[in-house]
């Protein structure tokens, strides 16, 4: 029984605890991904940019009040200067709008076209990034660094196994509970929220019955810069800050996304988690867990790994394909591919 | 019916070879036949990017994979064989791969005799992972053996030690059969899910080729490819090179580097001259015709018999080949293979501004693009330099933000091409040298 238990808390501590603030993270993202294409209609390749250069802006301002002292420990100072990092870059993706993207709405583009537009934002926001932070790591976490240790789980349950709980998993936690929450909300009782699903439905009815199509991308565009933010922020919390990361990102949030159907924010999330868990998962080495069960002369001699760190990429992609062949839509969608 | 008038052809080819003589006169003929060389490799991606955009109207955001892919050929074909690896690893791996295609073949056999959709999907997931328990099984003490062999400098398969211009073929043919097996699964589906495949493929393609160290050393690299060129020193030391040189009045070193380069400029311009030839009879062909049918009306091409699915397959792998050959092209001419340089900012999307830039659909187009932007892309960065200085002089020599901004200005030709790529999208949509209507 004692074996079980090790091996449950084994599990939690190095696979479903960063799994699931992983997941959070990868969710938040793949919102804003597909609140886009819900609204406009197309993949937005420049949201790992948008993440990033967010967040960008928030170490930013972080760095500006560790320096003045101020502080809100045991939580991480970033949390305080996340609004004006979505501040800022709400005002910049809707500028980005206005230049760019307006003119081949009014024109009625191909989707292809905003694809194509959306690399040459990437392009400009990855040079600017570049340019300003330069491309190397940047650690701007502060506070406590554990809720609760390994040490301190294993003083309180006399376990072999500790389970232990970081500030920046549990901030990610909550923050992205409340912004999914308020999403909900958001989208299913306010009128504005009604409007941009009936718009999300059918462009041309919605605009008919008198929603004005530009106040609807307006708040499409904002919802997704701020939930880009805030995603970046918490990945930069959670791990490092480092600008190439988040193009890497794009996958993973893409194939989160349209394992969930693009366009369908329920299935944003749980696409989230599933990427997330499958990529942890499957490169998680179990021999330590299979330790605590097995008797020891059944144990592999191998790390019982399926699959090494390095290909966590594979994992998502593999999962994108399998969604594409057996069902296009997605699992939470309506809308034919 | 417009045609582009001659000059609207010819005229930013005279730009880019002005602006190529001037780097030459200005900056050193070094420099500016480097520049040269990767114009015409940039010029060939760009035409494979051009076959499946331009043509038929399919988005790959993959390109750095298959540049991988003709990289990898390149260690492949021309590297000496390591015999003492392939003696104690080499079986082991050749029977891990036997394994996995062996997998694949049952599994799709297997497919088509079992009927029902859950009975399917529960073969395939037991086929596949009995097919990856066995290989991984396989290979683990193989690839352990192989990278054990003098790890410093080998710890790998080796290549076939053949010449490496057989390669650049190699490559072309590599990149064809990845892109066959990725078309078969993405093609077909909305253009943004090929897009977003593509990409991913890509990536992972270069995950393989950074953490698979058997096959070509991954992060330690493969340096010093044999080269279809005589080497400088060698050079120096013959009878022609010291007439030559007495002759111009030139010293050797700066000389034979200069005759290198431009022997890579002229086999790189044989090969880029023989794709042009092609992809133009290809496009003035009742194919190219087809294609243009295809991309512009999908719907009306289908209904008048012509099958749309087995075309784009059919253009999306000959572009990749193309992308595969200048792959190998551009590893050739490092003389070195670095998986963890392939960036998709400079090996995906920058082929694509050149596209975009020069005119998706005309292949003419496709090349001056690609010349031009590459020659952005290059002297973006002494020139950003040089203006971040000039601006910034007022701070003072040792003032905190000049340093950081000089240091991260090269990071500015991110934003040049953005911009570029954007400006033209908008007001020149189809781009320096538009498509041919042709009725």
């Amino acid at each position: 029984m004692e074996g079980f238990l090790n091996a449950i808390v084994l599990l939690a501590n190095f696979a479903l605890v960063p799994g699931l603030a992983y997941g959070s993270q990868l969710a938040l993202g793949a919102l804003g991904v597909t609140l886009i294409f819900a609204v406009l209609r197309f993949s937005n390749f420049a949201h790992g940019e948008t993440m990033s250069i967010g967040a960008m802006v928030t170490i930013f301002f972080t760095w500006a009040l560790q320096s003045w002292g101020v502080s809100i420990d045991p939580l991480p100072t970033a949390l305080l200067a996340l609004p004006v990092g979505i501040v800022f870059t709400v005002a910049l993706v809707l500028l980005t709008d206005r230049l760019v993207y307006a003119y081949y709405r009014e024109k009625r583009s191909e989707q292809v076209i905003f694809l194509i537009a959306s690399v040459g934002v990437m392009f400009v926001t990855a040079g600017l990034i570049r340019f300003i932070i330069g491309p190397n790591d940047q650690i701007f976490t502060d506070g406590a660094r554990f809720v609760f240790s390994v040490r301190d789980f294993r003083d309180a349950t006399g376990l072999d196994e500790g389970l232990a709980l970081k500030t920046t998993q549990l901030v990610t936690l909550v923050t992205a509970l409340v912004c999914v929450v308020a999403l909900f909300l958001f989208l299913q009782k306010t009128r504005t929220g009604k409007s941009m699903r009936a718009y999300a439905d059918n462009e041309d009815l919605a605009t008919l019955s008198g929603i004005d199509a530009g106040r609807v991308v307006t708040i499409a565009w904002t919802l997704s810069a701020t939930l880009a933010v805030i995603a970046g922020v918490l990945y930069g919390l959670d791990k490092s800050y480092k600008p190439f990361v988040f193009q890497e990102l794009l996958l993973p949030i893409f194939a989160a996304a349209i394992v969930g159907g693009l366009g369908s924010p329920v299935g944003a999330i749980v696409g989230g988690y599933v990427i997330a868990f499958a990529e942890v998962l499957t490169t998680y080495a179990y021999k330590r867990f299979l330790g605590h069960l097995l008797p020891d002369d059944w144990l592999p001699d191998g790390l019982a790994q399926l699959l090494g760190t390095e290909y966590k990429f594979a994992v998502a992609f593999v999962i994108l394909v399998i969604t594409l062949l057996i069902r296009p839509t997605g699992l939470f969608n309506r809308r034919s591919a | 019916m417009t045609r582009n008038s001659r000059a609207r052809t010819v005229l930013p080819f005279v730009v880019f070879f002005v602006l190529v003589a001037m780097t030459g006169f200005l900056q050193s003929w070094t420099v500016a036949l480097t520049i040269m060389n990767m114009c015409l490799v940039s010029a060939i991606m760009a035409l494979g990017v051009n076959v499946q955009w331009g043509y038929a109207g399919l988005v790959n955001f993959g390109v750095m994979g298959f540049t991988a892919l003709g990289g990898l050929a390149v260690v492949l074909v021309a590297v000496p064989t390591v015999d003492e690896a392939w003696d104690l690893g080499g079986p082991g791996v050749l029977f891990g791969i036997f394994i996995l295609c062996a997998t694949a073949a049952v599994t799709l056999a297997a497919r088509t005799l079992v009927t029902g959709r859950a009975a399917r999907a529960l073969v395939t997931t037991v086929l596949v992972l009995a097919g990856l328990w066995g290989a991984t099984t396989v290979l683990g003490p193989s690839t352990a053996a192989i990278e054990g062999v003098n790890p410093a400098l080998q710890g790998f398969l080796g290549g076939l030690g053949l010449p490496v211009l057989l390669a650049w073929v190699v490559g072309g043919l590599l990149a064809a059969g990845a892109a066959f097996v990725i078309g078969k699964i993405a093609l077909g589906l909305r253009a943004d899910y090929l897009a977003i495949a593509t990409l991913g493929v890509s990536e992972i393609i270069i995950a393989v080729l950074m953490n698979e160290d058997w096959l070509a050393r991954g992060v330690k690299n493969v340096v010093g490819l044999p080269r279809p060129v005589p080497y400088e020193v060698d050079m120096r030391t013959t009878e022609w090179f010291r007439d030559l040189a007495s002759t111009l009045g030139m010293a050797p070193i700066p000389l034979s580097s200069v005759v290198v380069k431009l022997a890579y400029v002229g086999l790189f311009a044989v090969v880029l001259g023989l794709i042009l030839w092609l992809a133009e009879r290809a496009l003035a062909s009742p194919w190219g015709r087809t294609m243009r049918a295809v991309r512009d009306n999908e719907v009306a091409a289908n209904a008048m018999g012509k099958d749309v699915k087995r075309l784009h397959l059919l253009v999306f792998i000959v572009g990749s080949g193309i992308i595969g050959i200048a792959g190998a092209m551009l590893t050739t001419l490092d003389g070195q293979f670095t998986p963890s340089t392939y960036q998709p900012l400079r090996f995906t999307f920058l082929v694509w501004v050149m596209v975009i830039v020069g005119g998706a659909g005309n292949n003419w187009g496709a090349t001056v693009g690609a010349f031009l932007v590459w020659f952005a892309w290059v002297e973006a960065e002494p020139v950003g330099t040089w203006l971040i200085d000039w601006t910034t002089i007022a701070l003072g020599e040792d003032s905190e933000i000049r340093r950081h901004l000089l240091q991260n200005a090269a990071q500015m030709r991110h934003v040049v091409m953005g911009v570029l790529l954007l400006v033209v999208l908008r007001f020149a949509p189809r781009g320096i040298i538009p498509e041919t209507d042709r009725t």
